[in-house]
């Protein structure tokens, strides 16, 4: 699970009005490379919830000097761009689970895939 | 005793005789009422010898010997399976000694106590039972193999240490069990020819196959080995090895003991066939396919008493029966594995030529809770079940679809819920997409293939709401079973997309056959859909339609039937069988409906998929049920109902009112509330 899939993560707990964003308990993260692509990065940074991208990367360690508020004029920023580039794309949870803010309900992540299925009493 | 003349009312009665005189009259009732044997009060040469029978554990040398002590023996018949036997003396004489002097004498028997009493008969009726002819096709090869020969093969064999990965060895209820070569599978009654056990057959069969070859048995060498071993009092059901998993000729040596094997004709005929000790069977043809062949589990057998060790039909002749006792057998059976389906000219015992059994379907649910059961067994756990196969079978992307995909401009965000093995999640490199499935399986799947992929239920994605400026639903929401949830799954969709945002939603079609073309599927012999289309305007049908052609009623509730695969759908809500192969199924007890007769036609286990198949202007209706969603176009592709949904901003909304139910879906009312 890379961390711009987890953060469009939501939990879906029944009754909850708070599940964002859901906290990364990690046993195992890996860094791999990936081709970087600025104008992709500047496509997605206005997609993203930033404080739950900076809470989870500093959760996992791997904040990689992403500032609390997002920058202006991030576009041309190339440095900031590869930045968050690794942050989004090249760090994933590969073991763990996802932490419901709310209910505390987890939900598992094994070999990258987390698990979010709701028991039938849960739906 | 005291010998002398006999008269009932002479005789001085003692204790011991009152005791056999209460005996020989009951002894007599019991003849007369379960076997129709008629008994005399007065004296002749026959005498039934009750309890003295090859059905009790005795033997013919063992009765014999203690009836000649009376006189000499004419006959004695031993009817198989009886518990009594006929003898007949030379006088009436010798009859009456024996009656008086053998009554309720005692013999031990295979560890049991017997005691005989005799009754007279005036004759003795007896069939010697017919069917004296082999089976057509079976052949028994006398001394095939040598002491020395028999000995080096069954040295060959190591039951102790567990070389499993090589033999694939088994201790099964009845017998202990090894493979060689290919594994034969109980859960299927079959092999999987991709799966070779390493190691082949034991270079000590070498003599025998290369004897097999030589001799014209048979023309090609065996690949599989089954080693059985029989106990004392241990058999194998009686079956015909499955037609699709080995060639015609079947092959059995019998080494360290004789048996007696039992051959069954569908019409009832049955022959017991001597097997002795390091002889080959070889069964072909009729034989092979039609009859079964089995061993009864006991510790004794009925054969010939001249010539017990030959070979051949034990002819059921009273007057040459005795009894065998059963030493440990160890069996080697070679066959050829099949590679193409069965030929044979026995198609009512042949599973590739057997027409699908249609198991009765579950009803359609009626509520949501039955609805997410039903999902929840011919859904969500068939896929478990078959993931491995079915995204083997899924790999090139539907031509629309990957037309759409390639629609979306550079940096979208894409989710395909549903997206079973992945193959839409890399289409795009500029697209960041996103999987999800039902299936742990299956999303196991993407994972290994590196696309992001989670598991969830497509009626409750965990994804923020307005993000996504794609969804697709490929071959997804006819697996929903009720039209609530059909919808849901589609609002489920909308959701997630931003104002401005595009859905392709993709079912399987009723219609097979659309401006005069028949689909892919009716045509092609593949699993996969595919196919270019014709486009459809997207006008919207003049009124309502739903729940055409529903399936059968029973007892007032509509069943699901099965599909009968590349044929068109004779209702919309059906259950559609997979045939799984290349694997077994992963759970010891799987939700197929499985054969479980060894001799019934399993070539591989079936799965049912529930579908709702969408006929025209269906899919089109749904979409109207949602809110901010305008459908751009609609169309069919090969058998396939797509549509192409824009999500509309809130507030320029203009249908979809949930108010909107369907008049002929008694169902949706009832749970629109």
């Amino acid at each position: 699970m890379k961390l711009l899939t987890h953060n469009m993560l939501t939990s879906h707990v029944k009754g909850i009005t708070k599940g964002y964003p859901l906290l990364i308990k990690a046993t195992e993260v890996k860094v791999s490379e990936v081709e970087f692509n600025p104008e992709f990065v500047s496509r997605m940074i206005p997609k993203l919830e930033w404080a739950a991208l900076v809470q989870a990367a500093e959760g996992l360690g791997h904040l990689n000097d992403l500032p609390v508020e997002l920058v202006p004029d991030f576009e041309k920023n190339e440095d900031f761009l590869r930045r968050v580039h690794r942050v989004l794309l090249e760090v994933e949870v590969v073991e763990g689970c996802l932490r419901c803010p709310e209910s505390g309900r987890e939900f598992p992540i094994s070999r990258g895939i987390p698990n979010m299925l709701l028991n039938e009493d849960e739906v | 005793m005291e010998e002398g003349k006999w008269s009932v009312e002479t005789v001085k009665k003692n204790k011991e005789d009152k005791k056999r005189l209460r005996k020989e009259i009951k002894v007599s009732h019991t003849l007369l009422r379960h076997e129709g044997i008629n008994t005399v009060s007065f004296p002749t040469k026959k005498l039934a010898v009750a309890n003295g029978g090859l059905g009790n554990g005795v033997s013919r040398e063992q009765l014999l010997d203690v009836l000649g002590r009376c006189g000499h023996v004419e006959a004695l018949l031993m009817p198989p399976n009886k518990p009594y036997a006929f003898v007949t003396y030379g006088t009436v004489e010798d009859a009456r000694r024996c009656q008086t002097s053998l009554g309720g004498r005692q013999l031990q028997c295979q560890g049991q106590t017997i005691t005989l009493y005799f009754c007279f008969v005036e004759k003795v009726d007896y069939n010697v039972y017919s069917s004296a002819e082999l089976p057509p096709g079976l052949k028994v090869w006398e001394d095939f193999v040598t002491p020395e020969e028999e000995t080096g093969l069954l040295e060959s064999l190591d039951w102790v240490s567990l070389d499993n990965d090589v033999t694939a060895q088994k201790s099964l209820k009845h017998r202990k069990v090894k493979h060689y070569g290919y594994e034969f599978l109980y859960e299927t009654n079959n092999v999987d020819i991709d799966q070779l056990l390493p190691g082949g057959l034991p270079d000590a069969c070498d003599i025998v196959l290369e004897k097999c070859l030589k001799e014209n048995i048979m023309n090609i060498k065996p690949d599989q080995l089954t080693v059985n071993q029989y106990q004392p009092g241990q058999g194998i059901p009686p079956h015909v090895d499955t037609h699709s998993a080995f060639e015609d000729t079947i092959l059995s040596l019998s080494l360290g003991a004789k048996t007696v094997m039992d051959f069954r004709h569908p019409d009832g005929r049955s022959v017991a066939v001597l097997l002795p000790r390091r002889s080959l069977l070889v069964m072909k043809g009729e034989c092979r396919y039609l009859w079964t062949h089995g061993i009864t589990p006991r510790k004794l057998d009925v054969v010939p008493a001249v010539g017990g060790q030959r070979p051949g039909v034990v002819t059921c002749d009273p007057r040459d029966l005795t009894l065998s006792q059963r030493d440990t057998r160890t069996s080697f059976t070679f066959r050829k594995v099949r590679h193409t389906p069965c030929d044979c000219a026995y198609p009512s015992a042949c599973d590739s030529q057997q027409p699908l059994q249609d198991p009765p379907g579950p009803p359609l649910p009626r509520s949501d809770m039955d609805a997410a059961h039903l999902e929840s067994r011919f859904v969500h756990a068939v896929y478990e079940e078959i993931a491995g196969h079915f995204s083997g079978t899924r790999h090139s992307p539907w031509p629309r679809v990957a037309a759409f995909l390639r629609s979306l401009a550079p940096g979208a965000l894409l989710l395909d819920a549903g997206c079973g093995n992945g193959k839409y999640l890399g289409l795009c490199p500029g697209v960041f997409a996103v999987g999800c499935d039902r299936s742990q399986s299956l999303t196991q799947i993407c994972g290994e293939r590196g696309f992001q992929a989670f598991t969830c239920d497509a009626l409750d994605v965990p994804l923020r709401s307005d993000m996504c400026d794609a969804c697709i639903s490929i071959a997804v929401i006819h697996h929903f079973s009720t039209q609530v949830r059909r919808v849901s799954a589609i609002k489920e969709l909308i959701r997630l997309l931003k104002p401005g945002g595009r859905a392709l939603i993709s079912v399987w079609a009723l219609e097979q056959e659309y401006n005069k073309q028949r689909s892919k599927y009716l045509k092609k012999t593949k699993e996969e859909n595919v196919c270019p289309v014709k486009d459809r305007t997207a006008t919207p049908p003049p009124q309502e339609r739903s729940g055409k052609g529903l399936s059968l009623v029973q007892n007032g509730q509509t069943t699901l039937s099965v599909h009968t695969n590349r044929t068109t759908f004779s209702s919309q809500d059906l259950l559609v069988p997979w045939h799984l192969k290349g694997a077994t199924p992963k759970s010891p007890e799987p939700l197929a409906h499985l054969t479980d007769s060894v001799t019934g036609p399993t070539p591989g286990p079936i799965f049912h998929r529930y579908y709702h198949v969408f006929c025209e202007g269906e899919l089109e209706d749904l979409c109207r049920k949602v809110e901010n969603v305008t459908v751009q176009s609609s169309y069919y592709d090969q058998g396939n109902w797509c549509v192409i949904l824009e999500k509309t901003d809130a507030v320029a909304s203009m249908r979809g009112s949930e108010n909107e139910l369907l008049p002929s879906d008694p169902l949706m009312a009832a749970m629109a509330k």
